[in-house]
Order: C-alpha cells, then sequence, then structure tokens
C-alpha cells in the first residue's frame, strides 16, 4: 500500500483521532447561520412547487382537469403523471418488476399521499390556491394495508401489470435447515409484526431544479443524501447524459435519519416541471406532506422458527418475512431486507438457516432508508425468539445468549448467510457491560419487585452492527442466473481529496453528504493526524457537485458508512500528501524521502528535529516553482483517494453475501416495570454498550449512540404511522405521530467496552450510528415480556394495547343496555354508528320526508341545495364540519332496496376540499303505537386532511351532524319524538345555534 | 401549508371587534393566541374572509376578582393566569391543571377564552369551566349575555357563540369555603391533548367530577353521600355512559379504564384532603 513505513512511534496522546474534539460545524449552527437548501439564494425568476395529493389508498384516476388551476393569475405550468409517462422512462429498481412509476400518480392513485399533479407559480401561496381549484375524478377502489393479506388471491391488486401484490418471493437456503429442525432436540415458533415507522428530520425535502438550455439537462440543488447510485436512476428517467445531471447539495442537511435517499422521484418531477415553466422550481415539502407521503421503514411480519437443543444451543433457524413496502418501489428499496441478509444469525453460530423473503405491495407510502435500515425488522423477531427458548429450557436468557454467541477466537467469522464478520470480543463485551452497568443490583432490584406483587421485568438484547453496505448485496434478491446476466456488484466506492495550497493550508473534500453528524470534524483530525498539522489548519468542505468533485455510486451518507469508508479515504488521500510532500521534503533536507516525519506543523528529518521545513514552505514550493520538485513530479498537491474494501465480494452462486465490510456489537440490557392499572410500561434502568472498534471522536460517538437511543426510544414506545383497514391515513401531524421530545426520554447508561478494531478498515473504525435502533427495541420488549409473561409484544408498547395484554375482563355498566354494546370500534371505517329514534308520525309520513327532496335540503345540515338526478338518486351541496372546521362537500346520495314504507339502504360520497368521504347506511321504519320507531346505522369512510390530522374528533363530529339531521327529521314529521335527556337539552341548544328555531 | 387568502385586521378595543363581527358575521374569525387557529388556517380547514385580530384590544385583557368569581378576558393568556398571584387561594383547581395545558411556549400565546371557544373535547380549561359551573361572558353590538358551561360548551368544537358575538371573557367561581379541588390528566406525552383528563371537587357529602377526552364535550357527575364502596361502581357507570370512542391513541375501553382508575384516585385525593382548610 505504501512504499515506505509511516512512522508509528507517535504517542497515541499526541494524535488527534481518538479525542473528543469540540465540532468545527457547531458554531455556524449555534448561531443561525448554518446553509441548508432553504438559505441558498436562487435566481429571481425562481417558482414555488405544490403538489396535489391523493385522498385515496387506493383509486382509478377517470379524468384530470386543471384548465381553472392555469387561469389563476401567478400560475405558470402544471404537470401530471401524463407528462411523466411521456417525457420520462420509469425510474428503476434493483431488479426486474413490473411496477411502472413515475413519482406522479399515473391512472390510479395507490397511497394516500400519491402525488397527481404538481403546480409551478409565483409563490406557495398561489400554487396551493392552484391545487384547489384542480379537479380530480376518481373511481375509488378497495385498499390493501396488511402485507401478509395483501398476498392472498381476493385482494385487490395493486399494480395491474403484477401478477401479485408480492413482486418478488426468495427462498433462502444455508446449510441444511431441514435436518436441524427434523433432529433437533426442540423447535419453536413466535410470529412478530415490527411496526411502520420512520425518524422525522427537522428539516424536510427540499429541491431546486433548473433545466440547463446548452447540456439540455439539469441543475438540481437539494439535500439528497446518496447513495449516488441513485443520481444514474434520475438521469436514466430524464433520458439525459448522467453528466448532464448535475446534482448539488449544500453544506448543512437538517438531519436526515435516510429519508433524504428517496427525494430523488420528486427531483424528477420538478425537472420536468421546471423544463415546462421554463423557470428554477423550488420546492420545500411541509410537515404533512412528509409525514404521509415522503419515506417510511418497511413495516414486517416474520414467522421465526428456532431449533435447539436441550442445552440451548440454537442449531437452526427459519425466517419468512412479509416485508411491506407500501405502494411502489423506489430505488434501492427492497434493499432494507437485503443488507442485513448476511447476518441473519446475529452474532450467534447458528449454521443452518431458512430465508423467505416477501416483497409485498400495499396501498401506503412507500418505503425508503430509515436510521437501522432492516436491523430493527430482523432482531426483533430473533431476540425474541432466543428469550422465549430460554423460557422454554427455565434457563437464564442471558447464559443462552452467551453459550450460542460467537467466540473471540473465532473472529473473522464468516456467518452462514455470508457476512464476513470482521473482529469482536462479544462475551468480553458483555462481561464489561454487565459489570459496569450494574446487572447484579437490577436483578436484585427485580427480586424486590415481584416479592411486592409488581410487574417488574429485565430484557436483554446483542447486536451485530453492520457498516459501509456492499454496493452488491442488492443483487442477493435476484436468482443466480439473473446475476451472471447483469454482471457483478461488489464494494463501495468512497472519495475524499485532500489539497494543500500556495501557503500550507489544507482543504479537504469528500463525498459523505453530512446530514449533521460532525464529517467535518472527524475529518479534520484523520488528516491533521496524517500532515502533522493542527487541525484548524485542515478546511473541509462536504457540500457536494457532481460536476466538479470525485465520487462514485456509493458516495453518501447512509449504512454507517462514513467511520469506515470516508475515514478511510481521508486518510489514504492524506497518506498520498504526506508521500508527495516527504519527496519534496526530502530534496530540501538532503535525507531520503524514508527518513521524512512530519510533526508540530514541520516536516523534518528522523533524528535531527533541527532539519526540518516549515509545513507551508514544502505547500508553497509545490505551487510556486515545480521546477524544483523531483523529477517527474506533478506540480501543486491535490490527492484524491477512491477507497473500498476487498473483502467486499459479489454474493456468490449459493447466495451468500458479505453484505457489510465492518461488523461492530452492541449489546443492551434494562429493567422496566409495568403499572397494572394504565399499561404504562417505565424504564427503570437502561445500559447499552456498543464496540465499533477505533473511536475517531468520542464525543461524536457518543452523540450517535444518544441519537440512535432516543429514536429507537421513540420506536420501542410512541412512533407508528397508522392506517385504517381501507387504507385512510392517520397520523398527519405530530400530534398523531408522536416522537419523544426531551420529557419523554429517560437517561441510560451508555458502557465503553473494550474496542475490537476493524481489519478491513484502514483506521480499524466501525460504524456506530444504528446500535440501539437494533437493540433498544428488542431489549424493551424481552423486558416487557418477562415483566408481564406475555409473548406476542408489538411495539409501539402504547398503554392502552400493554393494559390489555395484562388485563383483558372489564365491569360491566349496571344497567346493561343494547347501546353500550356497539362501542368498540377497531377494524371500522373513520365514522360509523347505529340508534333508534322515535318519531310521533305513521312511516308512511316519514317515509314521504325521507324521500322528498326539497324537504330532506331543509333537514340535511347545511344543505345548500338538493336535487333529483334519477329515481331514488339525489345530488347536493353542503356545508359540512364542526364548528369552524367546516367545508362546502359535493355529495350524490343514492337510495337502494326500497322496501316502502319500512327501509332502504343508503349509499353516497361527498368530495370537498377538506377531504373525500364514501359511506353507506340503512334505516328501517317500524310503525309503534306512538307513532315510528326509527332505526338507522351508517358507516362513513373520509379520507384526505380531515382523516389524517382530525381523527380523534371525527366520530364526536359526525353524531353532531346525524343528532342534527334526526332532530329535523322528527320536526318535519310534526314532532320532537321522545329522547335521551341528555341528548334532548344538546339538542335544543343545536337547534339554536343553527337558527332552526 | 400555506392558508388560503383572508384579509386580516388588527383591532384596538373589543367595540372595534363587535362592528367587524356584525359585519362579517360567520365569515370572519378572531384570532387572539391563535395556538389552534394557525394550524387550522394552514392546513386550510378554516376558511375565514377576514381575521379579527384583538391581541391588542387592551380593554379585553385581566384578570379581575369580582365577588365569588374570577374573570378572566378574552386577551389574557393561559401563562397570565397561571402566573396570577391570587390563582392558588382563589382557584386551586387550575392552578393543578394549567401545567397539563400544551407546552409553556403554547401558554404563553393560547388565551383562556380561545381555549374555551376552541371547544376541544379534551381541553382542561373547558373541564374545569364545567365542573366550576362557570360562564362565558358573550357580547355582540347589541348586548351582552352569560351563558353557563353546561349550555356554551355543545360538542366538538362546537359552543353556542353565536357568529357576530365575541367571548369578551370567562367567568370561573372562586374555591368555595371547605371545598377540596384536584385534577389528573393521562397523556401520552406532556402537552398532548389529553386522553383522558378529570377534574374533582369534593364539599361536604357531595363528590363532583368532570371528565374531558372522552365524550364530545366534558361531562359532569355529582354524587351526594356516594359510599366508600359504591364509588367504584358509579364511576363505571359514568365510564359507559360516557360513550367515549377509539381513536389511534387509546382505545375507547382504555378510556373507560382510565376513568375507573384515575376516577378513583382523584376520588381518593378529594377525600384525603377532606379535613383540609384552604389556605387563608
Amino acid at each position: 500500500m505504501t512504499d515506505f513505513a509511516i512512522p508509528v512511534e507517535q504517542d497515541d496522546e499526541e494524535k488527534y483521532v481518538g479525542r473528543r474534539m469540540l465540532r468545527v460545524e457547531d458554531s455556524a449552527l449555534l448561531k443561525g447561520q448554518g446553509q441548508f437548501v432553504d438559505d441558498t439564494p436562487v435566481k429571481k425568476n425562481t417558482l414555488q412547487a405544490a403538489f396535489l395529493r391523493s385522498p385515496h389508498a387506493h383509486a382509478e384516476i377517470i379524468s384530470i382537469n386543471y384548465e381553472k388551476a392555469m387561469e389563476l393569475p401567478g400560475v405558470f405550468a402544471v404537470i401530471t403523471g401524463e407528462d411523466m409517462a411521456r417525457e420520462t422512462d420509469p425510474l428503476i429498481v434493483g431488479f426486474e418488476n413490473p411496477i411502472d412509476y413515475y413519482g406522479l400518480a399515473v391512472d390510479k392513485v395507490r397511497h394516500v399521499g400519491d402525488p397527481v399533479a404538481v403546480v409551478a407559480a409565483s409563490n406557495r401561496y398561489v400554487a396551493e390556491d392552484a391545487l384547489d381549484l384542480i379537479e380530480v375524478e376518481y373511481n375509488v377502489l378497495p385498499a390493501t394495508i396488511d402485507p401478509v393479506k395483501a398476498g392472498l388471491p381476493d385482494a385487490p391488486l395493486i399494480h395491474p401489470k403484477a401478477d401479485s401484490n408480492c413482486v418478488s418471493k426468495r427462498h433462502f437456503v444455508h446449510g441444511n435447515p431441514q435436518e436441524a429442525f427434523n433432529n433437533a432436540d426442540n423447535t419453536t415458533k413466535i410470529k412478530v409484526r415490527y411496526p411502520r415507522n420512520s425518524i422525522t428530520p427537522m428539516e424536510t425535502y427540499a429541491i431546486v431544479a433548473e433545466y440547463v438550455e446548452s447540456t439540455k439537462g439539469f441543475d438540481v440543488l437539494s439535500n439528497f443524501q446518496g447513495p449516488f447510485s441513485v443520481h444514474t436512476v434520475m438521469a436514466l428517467a430524464l433520458r439525459i447524459r448522467t453528466a448532464a445531471l448535475r446534482h448539488r447539495s449544500p453544506e448543512n442537511s437538517g438531519g436526515s435519519f435516510g429519508s433524504k435517499l428517496v427525494i430523488f422521484p420528486h427531483i424528477v418531477v420538478l425537472c420536468v416541471l421546471a423544463r415546462k415553466a421554463k423557470r428554477p422550481i423550488k420546492w420545500i415539502e411541509d410537515r404533512l406532506e412528509h409525514l404521509s407521503a415522503a419515506s417510511v421503514a418497511p413495516n414486517r411480519v416474520t414467522e421465526v422458527e428456532a431449533a435447539y437443543t436441550d442445552d440451548g444451543m440454537v442449531t437452526g433457524l427459519r425466517l419468512t418475512h412479509w416485508d411491506d413496502h407500501g405502494a411502489y418501489l423506489r430505488a434501492p428499496m427492497p434493499a432494507p431486507i437485503y443488507r442485513m441478509h448476511g447476518v441473519s444469525t446475529n452474532g450467534y453460530t447458528i449454521r443452518n438457516l431458512e430465508v423467505t423473503n416477501h416483497i409485498m405491495i400495499t396501498n401506503k407510502c412507500p418505503t425508503g432508508a430509515v436510521r437501522g435500515f432492516g436491523g430493527p425488522q430482523l432482531y426483533f423477531g430473533v431476540e425474541r425468539i432466543m428469550q422465549k427458548i430460554a423460557t422454554e429450557l427455565g434457563i437464564d436468557p442471558l447464559e443462552l445468549m452467551r453459550r450460542n454467541l460467537i467466540t473471540a477466537d473465532q473472529f473473522p467469522y464468516k456467518a452462514i448467510a455470508g457476512a464476513l464478520l470482521d473482529s469482536g470480543d462479544y462475551h468480553k463485551t458483555i462481561d464489561e457491560t454487565i459489570d459496569e452497568g450494574g446487572l447484579s443490583d437490577l436483578l436484585k432490584c427485580r427480586d424486590d419487585a415481584r416479592k411486592q406483587g409488581r410487574m417488574y421485568g429485565i430484557g436483554y438484547a446483542s447486536c451485530v452492527e453492520p457498516s459501509q453496505s456492499n454496493m452488491g448485496y442488492i443483487s442477493t434478491l435476484k436468482t443466480g442466473k439473473e446475476r451472471e446476466r447483469a454482471g457483478p456488484k461488489d464494494g463501495a466506492v468512497a472519495s475524499v481529496t485532500v489539497s494543500v495550497d500556495a501557503l500550507g493550508s489544507v482543504n479537504v473534500v469528500g463525498d459523505s453528504v453530512p446530514q449533521g453528524q460532525g464529517h467535518r470534524t472527524a475529518l479534520a483530525q484523520i488528516v491533521a493526524d496524517q500532515l502533522g498539522i493542527d487541525p484548524e489548519n485542515v478546511v473541509v468542505a462536504l457540500d457536494t457537485d457532481t460536476a466538479k468533485d470525485g465520487w462514485s455510486i456509493a458516495a453518501g451518507n447512509y449504512s454507517c458508512r462514513f467511520s469506515p469508508a470516508s475515514a478511510s479515504a481521508a486518510d489514504l488521500a492524506a497518506e498520498k500528501v504526506r508521500l508527495k510532500m516527504a519527496r519534496i521534503a526530502a530534496t530540501m533536507l538532503n535525507v531520503s524521502a524514508e527518513e521524512i516525519e512530519f510533526s508540530d506543523n514541520k516536516i523534518f528529518a528522523r533524528g535531527n528535529i533541527e532539519n526540518s521545513v516549515p509545513f507551508y514552505r514544502v505547500g508553497g514550493i509545490a505551487h510556486w516553482s515545480p521546477g524544483s520538485l523531483p523529477d517527474g513530479m506533478d506540480p501543486a498537491i491535490r490527492e484524491t483517494a477512491m477507497w473500498s474494501a476487498p473483502e467486499l465480494t459479489p454474493t456468490t452462486a449459493n447466495d451468500e453475501i458479505n453484505t457489510s465490510l465492518a461488523y461492530g456489537f452492541g449489546f443492551d440490557f434494562c429493567g422496566v416495570e409495568v403499572d397494572p392499572n394504565t399499561g404504562v410500561v417505565k424504564i427503570d434502568k437502561y445500559v447499552s454498550a456498543h464496540d465499533c472498534g477505533t473511536i475517531l471522536n468520542p464525543g461524536l460517538a457518543e452523540g450517535q449512540i444518544r441519537g440512535s437511543w432516543c429514536a429507537a426510544y421513540g420506536a420501542t414506545f410512541l412512533e407508528e404511522f397508522k392506517y385504517d383497514d381501507d387504507g385512510t391515513f392517520r397520523s398527519g401531524t405530530f400530534a398523531e405521530y408522536t416522537v419523544p421530545t426531551a420529557t419523554e426520554l429517560p437517561d441510560f447508561t451508555i458502557v465503553h467496552p473494550t474496542p475490537n478494531p476493524s481489519p478491513y478498515t484502514r483506521l480499524g473504525a466501525k460504524g456506530i450510528a444504528e446500535g440501539n435502533q437494533y437493540s433498544t427495541p428488542a431489549c424493551v420488549g424481552n423486558a416487557v415480556a418477562d415483566a408481564i409473561g406475555y409473548e406476542d409484544i408489538e411495539l409501539p408498547l402504547n398503554p392502552s394495547k400493554v393494559l390489555n395484554w395484562i388485563k383483558n375482563s372489564e365491569t360491566r355498566p349496571s344497567k346493561e343496555t343494547q347501546e353500550f354494546m356497539s362501542f368498540d370500534t377497531q377494524d371500522k371505517p373513520a365514522i360509523f354508528g347505529s340508534g333508534e329514534f322515535e318519531i310521533k308520525a305513521t312511516p308512511t309520513k316519514v317515509w314521504e320526508l325521507l324521500l322528498n327532496p326539497s324537504k330532506l335540503a331543509d333537514m340535511v345540515p347545511g344543505c345548500e341545495s338538493l336535487d333529483i338526478v334519477d329515481e331514488n338518486k339525489f345530488s347536493g351541496i353542503a356545508m359540512l364540519g364542526a364548528g369552524p372546521v367546516k367545508g362546502r362537500f359535493i355529495a350524490s346520495i343514492e337510495l337502494r332496496d326500497l322496501e316502502k314504507p319500512s327501509k332502504a339502504k343508503i349509499i353516497g360520497s361527498a368530495e370537498g376540499p377538506l377531504g373525500s368521504s364514501r359511506g353507506s347506511g340503512s334505516f328501517e321504519l317500524t310503525e309503534t303505537p306512538s307513532g315510528t320507531s326509527l332505526k338507522y346505522c351508517y358507516e362513513v369512510a373520509l379520507s384526505g386532511t380531515i382523516a389524517a390530522v382530525g381523527g380523534r374528533l371525527l366520530r364526536g363530529a359526525a353524531r353532531q351532524l346525524i343528532n342534527i339531521f334526526l332532530r329535523s327529521l322528527a320536526r318535519q314529521a310534526g314532532d320532537m319524538g321522545r329522547v335521551d335527556p341528555i341528548i334532548k337539552v344538546l339538542w335544543f341548544k343545536l337547534k339554536r345555534m343553527v337558527g332552526l328555531n | 401549508m400555506k392558508p388560503p387568502k383572508f384579509d386580516y385586521i388588527r383591532v384596538e378595543n373589543s367595540e372595534e371587534a363587535l362592528d367587524l363581527l356584525s359585519e362579517y358575521g360567520d365569515d370572519a374569525k378572531i384570532i387572539a393566541g391563535g395556538q389552534s387557529l394557525m394550524p387550522m388556517l394552514n392546513m386550510r380547514l378554516v376558511r375565514p374572509q377576514v381575521l379579527i385580530d384583538i391581541t391588542n384590544a387592551q380593554d379585553l385583557y385581566g384578570i379581575t376578582q369580582t365577588g365569588d368569581a374570577i374573570e378572566i378576558g378574552a386577551t389574557t393568556t393561559q401563562a397570565d393566569l397561571g402566573n396570577w398571584k391570587g390563582l392558588a387561594l382563589n382557584l386551586p383547581l387550575l392552578a393543578t391543571a394549567i401545567p397539563s395545558i400544551g407546552h409553556f411556549q403554547t401558554r404563553n400565546r393560547g388565551t383562556v377564552c380561545g381555549s374555551l371557544c376552541h371547544a376541544d373535547p379534551s381541553s382542561e380549561l373547558p373541564t374545569c369551566l364545567m365542573l366550576l359551573d362557570g360562564e362565558v361572558e358573550l357580547k355582540n353590538k347589541k348586548s351582552t349575555r352569560k351563558v353557563k358551561a353546561d349550555d356554551f360548551l355543545i360538542g366538538v368544537l362546537t359552543t353556542a357563540k353565536h357568529a357576530d358575538e365575541l367571548a369578551v371573557k370567562a367567568v370561573y367561581p372562586a374555591a368555595q369555603d371547605g371545598a377540596n379541588y384536584a385534577f389528573t390528566e393521562f397523556h401520552h406525552r406532556h402537552g398532548d391533548f389529553a386522553v383522558v383528563g378529570i377534574a374533582g371537587m369534593a364539599l361536604n357529602d357531595k363528590i363532583k367530577i368532570a371528565v374531558g377526552g372522552v365524550a364530545d364535550r366534558p361531562e359532569v357527575r355529582e354524587w351526594q353521600s356516594l359510599a366508600d364502596d359504591d364509588i367504584d361502581d358509579a364511576l363505571n357507570d359514568f365510564a359507559w355512559e360516557l360513550k367515549g370512542n377509539d381513536d389511534i391513541h387509546a382505545t375507547a375501553k382504555y378510556r373507560r379504564e382510565l376513568v375507573r382508575h384515575l376516577g378513583r384516585k382523584l376520588i381518593n385525593n378529594l377525600m384525603s384532603q377532606k379535613n383540609h382548610e384552604l389556605p387563608q
């Protein structure tokens, strides 16, 4: 690798790598002087974009009419899926599949929030006004949201060109799992459901796109995070030369956690819009858009089966996954499940493995990268079954874990599915953690609590933490033959350029696209160590420009790539600079290059510190006097390293894949207590340890551990994107999608175990940013299972759900009545209800009222018009809502199965800017001694903004409207009717309010 | 998330606001703290033609003690009330409830009257107003009326306030001699909308509670001479009668569970305070 030995005599304390140095990024960020996309000046003719999004989970697009929107002053262009299908090619993914995805819906919408059209206008207000004027006619279709049910023959097919919503199914056999299960002393199984969540960055997607006439290409500024392999996907879709797609990212990105990978379909759409509008277009995604339609981690159902011996050795593992990717696949999806394939057996010595991967399409937001990238879903199942085996054998789960973990002498260890686990001492890490973390005290705590009858549990979880993804792993999804046809894919290239200028100042440029992690600080430390200079003399610029920077397809910020890859590339580039400067200095100091050393901003002859030259002088000569340089040496000093690792090999014929380069190890334990009255799970103590090899900067590493812990706490306790069975989206704001804040987060103990540096990265560093995503959900899940003796633990641990696990009986009311029977409403549409109501008039009279449009118009609250369009078919306009939240709905209603004068069914739909609703109901009139009894029931599905943000209040609001209607009916029929006293009082108030009296 | 066009008028006193309300009626919307209204405007859930900002109306500001009641002006923020020196003595219920209203940042902006007019069924201030049998003073250009909480709060986001009326003040009855008060709430995160919030008082042999977050508005139940053995059954019946809903945060059953469990704890708390005198 080098043509002379790098001096290593330096005392470690003289090195900057490993030091807790303050972040060079922070001063600007804390003073509000960071440079994000929205801070970047744009051309003065730049337009703003707004997306029209589907209120439906699944519907055919019958027509889109945007003429009125185009007439609005300030509107410059509108494009729809038709434009995309005409002007672009479908966005490809890593395998051939029948999904044509264009970024805008073509023919069909497939999830709530699916972009249907995009408007370019003089500002965002006008753009959103224009959205109100676009008329879209939909034919609503049944939706499917469950990844297992979506694969059944009767499930609605989401992509007509596909045979099934299961767009890829692969079966993997490693070792001899059949034999392992047949010969096992014991087998066991567990089914886990990992929820759909994300990690929501402070800064949402941000894009400025411009058409460039001179190249017939595009110039894009965005907070896209990579991998830059997707740059190719964009250029191919846009039908331009890849070099003509110039992408720039600014200095700062306000967090991403993976989400800003799949910003790229929006980039393609905005490029097409910019070309049509003939102006640059800017789009800053808002929070409603982000939560409903940006990017989420796939939720997953996994059946886990294990074969194990009587002494607790796990001999076989069978994993059947249904990975829910939502409505479309966007590159590099379905990567998360394949990124973890090589480590399907976690850190255990399990030699027989069977994996079945179903990649499922459902009517939900499409997926993307989320911190943890397939790990939380996998390890939750594996770690839960390890605990179950321990329980079945009656041995301590920690002891079971130890028996099965890879031992220190086995490294590097080739896991059965192909991961080459580079280094570690898992048992020592555990010993150090339980010792320093105080496990024995915690066990005593549990004993004491249980003696008092409290629900207290302890959980453990271990995890192998992969870093620097092999660009070839996604090919594991293909069959061996398909891979052969496509050619080899492997490696993961990182690029860093180091320059020394005429005054000896050092400039570093890299492709790591940071989102707040402190890469600039760490790279300055690495380069300073190589060149023997102060880090203050190193300026790192990590904004990117694909037209000017060194980069390759693996560039970007994902899968814990920085510490192994970017750090290695920086070290290598700086070493190249050092070698060159050593040769120059050697001529000046009259010694051989091999004798040159770098330290204290000086370059000197080894053993003779007096024979030295300042660092800047050597830099100066390279620029000012090329003639003085050694023969054959290029002038100036600028060295680029393109670094990959030979260990990142392609998938083998047997589907074994070394999915990542370096593998850290995490071990957590915790104690939790469950409140038997409220179901609240409280963390009593949480201890977490991560061995990530060489630590570049302990402050940065600790920041990553704490950040991952916060996100993992959210996934474990609070965060889930909720959908109704009909695909209605429920988590539209941060009041519904609840992320933890500082108030909710308990403190925890970080243990720093003895590091086991990676032999495959230049500095021995491994990634550390995702550790708690892997360990915490499983660790807390195991602790809750231990506390309450319940197996089917499903995250997040909403107290309402937990209480149901421990207490399923309920005291009935003292006076049982029919109306209490129908409250528990899970799996019902947004709004439903039923009731009985007495009217002092004959059924015939009531019937006539209900079928008379002019009378009906008086009774329907907010009704502005109601007309007969056909026999038993009505259409009308009504202002509906609750309090100030009102919208004008265009409704159509049809009566069916009429049995005059006793019963009928009602089917209807209503469309308005607040949302879109469809419903059905029925009523039955029965003659009673005092008049007529009206029995009714209704079910209404409501989608769009109001459903996403107002879920808490919808049923009450609907009840109010129905009560107004029923009282009007009674009044029209000539009598108030007999009612429940509480409703009666309310009725008077309602009437007064709406001016009916 | 940008609102549609509206006119914005900042008034200097209540008279100007009432003139505008009489002119625009239902097409106008009053804004004070804007903690609920601004998001609703930005999400285009509310589309007024005219937004009347009353924050500069000095005559609507302030907390006044009149006889047995505390009157809180329309522009008085929740933080103003929380920081009011007389709070613990005169409104001990609110002293314990206010910290549960959103976060201190939202309380610095959000007004007491705004929360009452917004009529979110889970809000703390309407729940307390119901328990204390307080009133809201409504004024239009011609007349003023006081409406009892029970008549004012009608349902989800719905009150008895007419379109030309301004809620000029909230009237919270002061603590009664010998009465004990308590408030408790369950939320997933501090500052979230309550899953269940309960305000309670005990006076002589009367126990009264108001439950927010379950029915379409806070509902009140009062019991005389309730024997200790009967408390659980009484709470259970009330829990069922509230007819709560499932939503993404909690099931209807869980809400009943909380009414029973938190209700019992709250009543125990009230009973244990019973012999204590109010601070003088």
